[in-house]
């Protein structure tokens, strides 16, 4: 046993080596991306040769993780909450057919929406596909439940997902290490029908699946990981599912709870623990990290007669994360404040970094874009999405990885030209290349902007799917080359590239420019390990 | 022994550094540790901050409630005073006084000192000014960790131990540079506090 201090994202990792995986799957996204990191700079991976590159989206990586795990071998696939959005046709369907190898789905939600559209909770997802769901309130559980998952995937032949929140993956502690597992040697399905979902199989496979519930339930009641903590005042049973666990017991000094508590940390539910707790007090106090879906499943449609209280009735806000204050008020304890913020105190909000590209291409855009009513440009997901900030103002929509392209082509065919769509490198080849040729197969008037500064931005700078090799994907698709167009954004070429905008906004077909400049921070980066390299010498 | 942490300053400033020399003190102590970190969007140029806590007792939640923290320590002097609903009647802030301009509408810098000045335990200091004295301008964050040092009752010699480790990598004129910055910080604030 070893003690190391790691990250929640990173105890997760380590314990996918020490489980004995053979390959992680991820599309970088806050708060997942520093699971998959931590795979690829470890040593003691890379000699036991685990698989760990960057997949072009959250789709690819599930689709790989199943197929690995088809070959006997234990797998992990990592996204966040919203990325789980565009791997759920994989995901719920690998409930169908089942894992082979092991296989862990670490689902790494948003609630606050720190970096984030939404704040969805991923355990309806598990529950939607019904498989086991571990959610960890520390960085030990975090680690201990990947070794746990495992075994339950392998045991019942099914993905387990392992759901953690931001607080959790971002944060340290000590955790101490287990015994480390071989890798499985290759051993396909004992039959090999397992993973044909033609309907006669899959309406098979479904029956196990349901007949299997019984079982997970079962683990839920005895793994240990939910847990009966009794009190004796019965007048108020607690249940605190994931880090609402910690800040119900952070508002004890000594750790110890008057009422009876009943920790939930694995589903589907455990149903005589549940049971329990409802019968021997009077009323319950619902503490979920996320969204109320244990408080709607006690509740029900019409209410019950249990008295419940949570997020449902305002004793707990209703969006955003916890915190130990949030849960004081909900036990009815005072609620105590340091002094206020002093009114000068002013936001500080995410800005684009001095000298970014993204700067000089939204200058280019925004001067081209002056003569024409506001309200045009389609962006997506990134850092060039801070382009809807002052003193930039440019943009009009961000919705979802790829959704620029689209968004603008369903409104230049409404009548909106010129449609303008704003999305980067990594972004367009995780989920723009077939819009794009939706696009082209309408030769729909648009002109979109591939920022392409060689990276994974906002996520802290990965490795991007296609990095040069974006135009030669674009004419693969189909766009006519003498309407593709490659500029550099800097100041100096100001004027020439607003030229070559305005002619391709004028134009009533696809087009594209791609402004590239490589992104400030990771040559920055690159620089600073290098003076690095040379003063260790 | 408990001591609950803030670390402030704006992304890129090296709050996390100060976090890890800390860490590595405390867990070679034998401390529990908890440290909640900002990734992501809001380390592009916004404020950031880390709730640091430390422990002889096993600790729940990662953040720190509000008004139980005992330090304040920031590397700019506005972003210490964001914080403040943290922070504990009896506690410190530690804050380097040099302005991190990136804001069109940043508040006047002299109301920003008195204001700090006002609050019943601060320790001041223009770490960029010290730091450069040291060696090098990118150790302000070690000239507010050493400020800090008198107060986190973890043995200094336990600091200097968990910097040599941290910046082994990096070659030994970067530990050095790093030893003398928080030196020159532990100074101020043992001066301070005569």
């Amino acid at each position: 046993m070893q003690k190391l201090v790691l990250l929640g994202d990173e105890a997760i990792a380590q314990a996918a080596i020490d489980a004995g995986i053979s390959g992680i799957y991820a599309y970088p996204g806050t708060p997942s991306t520093e699971i998959t990191e931590y795979v690829q700079h470890s040593k003691e991976a890379k000699q036991k040769g685990i698989r760990s590159s960057w997949s072009a989206n959250e789709k690819t990586a599930m689709e790989s993780a199943l197929g690995m795990s088809y070959a006997g071998k234990r797998s992990m696939v990592c996204m966040k909450h919203v990325g789980l959005n565009v791997a759920a046709d994989p995901f719920v369907n690998s409930a169908i057919t089942g894992a082979n190898g092991g296989m862990i789905v670490v689902a790494a939600d948003d609630p606050s929406m720190h970096s984030s559209q939404n704040e969805q909770d991923s355990r309806f997802f598990g529950k939607f596909a019904m498989i086991p769901v571990l959610e960890p309130v520390n960085q030990q559980e975090a680690y201990d439940m990947v070794h746990y998952g495992f075994e339950i995937s392998e045991k019942y032949k099914i993905p387990v997902m392992l759901r953690i929140t931001t607080r959790l993956a971002h944060s340290r502690a000590g955790v101490s290490t287990k015994d480390k597992r071989q890798q499985n040697e290759v051993s396909l399905p004992k039959n090999l029908t397992q993973f044909v979902l033609l309907p006669a199989i899959a309406r098979r496979q479904y029956k196990d699946l349901l007949k299997n519930q019984e079982n997970f339930t079962k683990e839920s009641e005895t793994s240990g990981f939910n847990k009966f903590i009794d009190g004796k005042d019965r007048k108020l049973g607690i249940i605190a599912s994931g880090l609402g666990f910690n800040y119900l017991m952070e508002n004890y000094p000594d750790r110890v709870c008057p009422n009876p508590v009943l920790k939930i940390s694995q589903y589907p539910l455990p149903f005589d623990m549940i049971k329990k707790i409802a019968e021997e007090c009077e009323e319950l106090l619902l503490l979920e990290e996320g969204a109320p879906l244990i408080e709607e499943m006690l509740k029900g449609f019409l209410g019950n007669n249990l008295k419940i209280k949570g997020r449902l009735d305002g004793t707990v806000p209703r969006d955003g994360e916890l915190n130990p204050n949030i849960v004081a008020k909900a036990l009815g304890m005072t609620d105590i404040h340091g002094k206020d913020v002093p009114a000068m105190v002013t936001p500080r909000p995410p800005s684009l970094c001095a000298g970014c590209p993204h700067i000089d291409s939204y200058l280019d855009l925004k001067a081209v874009l002056a003569e024409y009513t506001p309200g045009r440009v389609f962006a997506d997901i990134g850092c060039y999405t801070l382009g809807a900030l002052p003193p930039y103002n440019s943009v009009n929509s961000t919705v979802d990885m790829g959704a620029s392209i689209t968004m603008a082509k369903g409104a230049s065919e409404a009548g909106l030209k010129p449609a303008v769509a704003v999305i980067g490198d990594s972004t367009f080849t995780h989920s723009g290349i077939t819009g794009l040729l939706d696009c082209v197969n309408d030769k729909t008037p648009v002109t979109i902007f591939i920022l392409d500064n060689a990276t994974t931005g906002m996520t802290g700078g990965q490795k991007s799917s296609a990095t040069g090799r974006i135009e030669d994907i674009c004419k693969g698709v189909g766009v006519d080359p003498e309407h593709l167009h490659i500029i550099n954004p800097m100041k100096r070429y100001h004027e020439e590239n607003m030229k070559i905008i305005q002619k391709e906004l004028s134009y009533e077909g696809v087009s594209v420019i791609i402004p590239r400049r490589e992104c400030i921070q990771t040559i920055g980066k690159k620089n600073k390990d290098k003076s690095e390299a040379e003063a260790a010498k | 022994m408990k001591r609950d942490i803030i670390l402030a300053g704006v992304g890129g400033q090296g709050i996390l550094s100060i976090a890890s020399v800390i860490g590595v003190a405390a867990v070679n102590l034998g401390l529990y540790l908890k440290q909640a970190e900002v990734h992501g969007m809001s380390q592009r140029g916004g404020d950031v901050q880390s709730h640091l806590r430390l422990s002889d007792k096993e600790i729940f939640s990662d953040l720190i409630p509000f008004g139980k923290a005992d330090m304040i320590i920031s590397v700019e002097p506005m972003e210490s005073l964001r914080y403040l609903p943290y922070l504990s009647p009896d506690g410190w802030i530690i804050t380097n006084t040099k302005p991190f301009i990136n804001i069109t509408n940043y508040p006047p810098v002299e109301d920003v000192m008195n204001e700090l000045n006002s609050q019943s335990h601060t320790i001041t200091i223009d770490a960029d000014a010290i730091a450069k004295e040291s060696g090098s301008l990118r150790s302000a964050n070690m000239v507010i960790l050493g400020a800090s040092s008198p107060f986190l009752d973890i043995e200094y010699g336990k600091l200097e131990e968990a910097i040599k480790f941290i910046f082994a990598r990096k070659g030994e004129s970067v530990v050095n540079v790093n030893l003398k910055a928080m030196k020159a910080g532990r100074d101020i604030a043992e001066k301070h506090n005569k």
